[in-house]
């Protein structure tokens, strides 16, 4: 799978980023799991940019609302738990993109665009999503489960 | 035998190869993070506990919504007759259930253009109360063509749609009064009317829904409730706010003294449009031949035909009871639900025609003091109908101050006595809200979210009842029904009503005549 042989150093940096990108997304769905008030409904409501339509769709279906909201909770936390513990990488890191992508094109930081939820910076096109998002796919072309992490011992079966 | 052993001795060295020891701890390094994460968790949940708790133990005031009007059976059907069907009097249809088919179909279209626009889905939802409206009153043709049709369309149909059969139209008031098929009616006629069409109405044994103010004269505010009393009908008068839940916390947390002495309540208006100042539109359709002037006049001075005064009659206190009538009423009286505060002691007014220089009599910036030493408090009104700066409805305390607005919050003060060892402690937060609640939304949250917050500030969550988003008018509307088939009183009935008018009136008497005006609490009098 992966033929990269990193030096003990490059390995410990980009183990640390795979974990505490791992740690942010646990805790942002252990947070939103254990509000039972919880909805992104406000969120989806304050999008703009060419995706709008997209998202104000999701938030006006009770039934879809819903799905997206069950799938948010859980999809942060398998994914900050697959980063974590370096089990199944490659598609964790994929799904990891997918979300910050859905999270990045819901409020992108492009110029004119404003929004009722204020922002606890200043970003002009690139923020702090868009940063984690391009830090996954480090993680994607520089992958350290199996070397590090669960995917070596599930995936050590056959190797020669 | 040998080679099936040989087998296997060849296959255990490469298996313990791919699977040695090194492996298992590498692949497991990074548990450790997990726990240290599991038990961070841990803390930060004790921490919010005990925070919540030390909060609890202070206001003891839980997030559950309150139960506000029982449920009533609506198999007895009520009918309603309208008198005044402009823009109030569509709007009260719409809470009884009859809209018209345009209204719908613009509805609809909005709901196509826009997802969040849900005026048609609100609609849908809405309870059917069991009304028919049997008559109607209008003195201009087109409001009351347009009231007609929105009667008949008891199915909620677009224009496309079949419209069942049209109330029929009274061409006076006391006709429409006199009628033997209806139950019950609804005002929403300019303020000059309100006391006469209400004493008429009782009278007549007919119940009552009036829109504030519930009088334009003094005078009249007794003979009202004289005639409501005397002729045992169920009246209420048009403050819908009653039914906003957070006003209901907001009491609850007033009977518990969270706030601690309550010295100063500040109320405000504030609009900017030509609109919020009462400079309606006049329909390009309206002239002398389909508005009955002389019945608009009634008990108002007599003047020439005036289209300006027949629409914007809002602007002359030869119909109109201003600001204090139009607009400080719901404060007061959103004020009085969460605060029982009566009629005031005292009151001082001032302030003018600043910015709509248009002809009007009555100010478009007005700030009236009302002082209640009894309760050692004074009520504070500010308005301005030319700046949209929002500043809320607020309650001080020298322990904790209270926004009430769709939601409810409650901050404490940097000042308390009460609070102060928490304060020092660092358990309660100042800029923080000390509680807040949001109609729909279950948890007391001491800690909300940013967003949460921002939303519940901002009005974007709503009223909800049962987990539907509800008009409070309907919710209004829907009590006082309730309370005719029950034979209970409303909860804006004939006493908050008078309370209502003698504070309005107490208020503008005081810019009139610019001077302290007072209650003379024995004689029941202004002086």
């Amino acid at each position: 799978m992966n033929k990269n042989n990193y030096s003990s150093f490059q390995l410990f940096w980009l183990i640390a980023l795979r974990v505490l990108i791992g740690w942010h997304f646990l805790y942002e769905g252990i947070a939103k799991l254990s509000n039972p008030n919880w909805s992104g409904v406000g969120y989806l409501l304050d999008s703009e940019g060419f995706l709008k339509e997209f998202y104000l769709n999701l938030a006006s279906n009770p039934v879809l609302l819903k799905t997206v909201d069950f799938l948010n909770i859980w999809g942060l936390i398998a994914i900050g738990l697959g980063l974590i513990l370096g089990v199944f990488s490659r598609i964790t890191v994929i799904a990891g993109i997918i979300l910050l992508a859905l999270y990045y094109f819901s409020h992108p930081p492009f110029i004119g665009l404003k929004y009722s939820l204020q922002m606890e910076g200043s970003y002009l096109i690139v923020n702090k999503v868009l940063i984690e998002l391009i830090a996954l796919a480090v993680l994607f072309v520089f992958p350290t489960g199996n070397k590090i992490g669960l995917d070596r011992i599930i995936f050590s079966h056959g190797k020669s | 035998m040998e080679d099936h052993k040989a087998n296997n001795t060849n296959r255990n060295p490469d298996k313990e190869k791919k699977l040695g020891r090194r492996d298992v701890i590498k692949g497991l390094a990074t548990i450790p993070v997990l726990g240290a994460f599991i038990y961070s968790w841990y803390k930060k949940q004790k921490f919010d506990r005990l925070l919540k708790k030390a909060i609890q133990e202070e206001i003891s005031l839980d997030a559950v919504n309150p139960v506000i009007n029982p449920v009533v059976t609506n198999k007895k059907q009520i009918r309603l007759g309208i008198i005044g069907c402009g823009g109030r009097g569509r709007d009260l249809l719409k809470a009884a259930g009859f809209v018209h088919p345009e209204t719908i179909d613009s509805w609809k279209e909005g709901a196509l253009t826009n997802k969040t626009d849900k005026r048609y889905h609100d609609y849908l939802e809405q309870e059917d109360i069991n009304v028919v409206v049997n008559g109607i009153c209008d003195i201009f043709d087109i409001n009351a063509e347009k009231g007609m049709i929105a009667c008949a369309n008891k199915s909620k149909e677009d224009s496309g749609g079949n419209i069942g059969v049209r109330p029929r139209r009274y061409r006076t008031y006391k006709e429409l009064l006199a009628a033997n098929d209806i139950d019950a009616v609804i005002i929403a006629t300019p303020d000059h009317w309100h006391g006469t069409m209400t004493i008429e109405a009782a009278r007549a044994g007919r119940h009552v829904y009036c829109e504030k103010p519930m009088t334009w004269t003094v005078l009249e505010t007794y003979e009202v409730v004289k005639a409501v009393k005397e002729n045992n009908i169920v009246f209420q008068l048009g403050h819908q706010n009653r039914q906003n839940e957070s006003y209901f916390k907001a009491k609850e947390a007033i009977n518990k003294n969270i706030l601690g002495n309550i010295n100063l309540i500040e109320v405000t208006t504030n609009r900017n449009s030509p609109t919020g100042a009462w400079v309606y539109p006049i329909p390009e359709e309206a002239g002398q031949y389909n508005i009955d002037w002389e019945q608009f006049i009634g008990p108002a001075p007599p003047h020439k035909f005036s289209l300006e005064r027949f629409f914007r009659w809002r602007c002359w206190w030869d119909y109109s009871t201003g600001l204090s009538g139009d607009l400080f009423t719901h404060e007061y009286d959103a004020m009085n639900q969460i605060l029982g505060l009566g009629i005031p002691h005292s009151a001082v007014s001032s302030g003018g025609i600043y910015y709509f220089k248009d002809g009007r009599t009555v100010p478009d910036v007005l700030n009236t003091v009302f002082e209640y030493p009894d309760r050692d408090f004074s009520l504070v009104y500010s308005a301005s109908l030319a700046s949209d700066k929002k500043r809320g409805r607020v309650i001080m305390g020298h322990d904790a101050y209270m926004e009430v607005g769709r939601d409810l919050k409650i901050y404490v003060d940097k000042g308390s006595t009460k609070y102060k060892e928490k304060l020092e402690e660092g358990i309660i937060d100042p800029s923080l809200p000390l509680y807040s609640f949001t109609p729909g939304m279950k948890q007391v949250d001491a800690i909300t979210s940013p967003t949460e917050q921002y939303f519940a500030g901002r009005g974007l969550l709503y009223t909800y009842r049962g987990g539907k988003r509800v008009d409070t008018t309907h919710l209004h509307i829907k009590e006082w029904l309730d309370s005719i088939r029950c034979g209970t009183q409303p909860s804006c009935n004939i006493d908050r009503g008078f309370e209502e008018a003698i504070t309005a009136h107490i208020g503008t008497i005081a810019y009139r005549e610019n001077r302290k005006v007072f209650w003379d609490v024995d004689k029941q009098e202004i002086v």
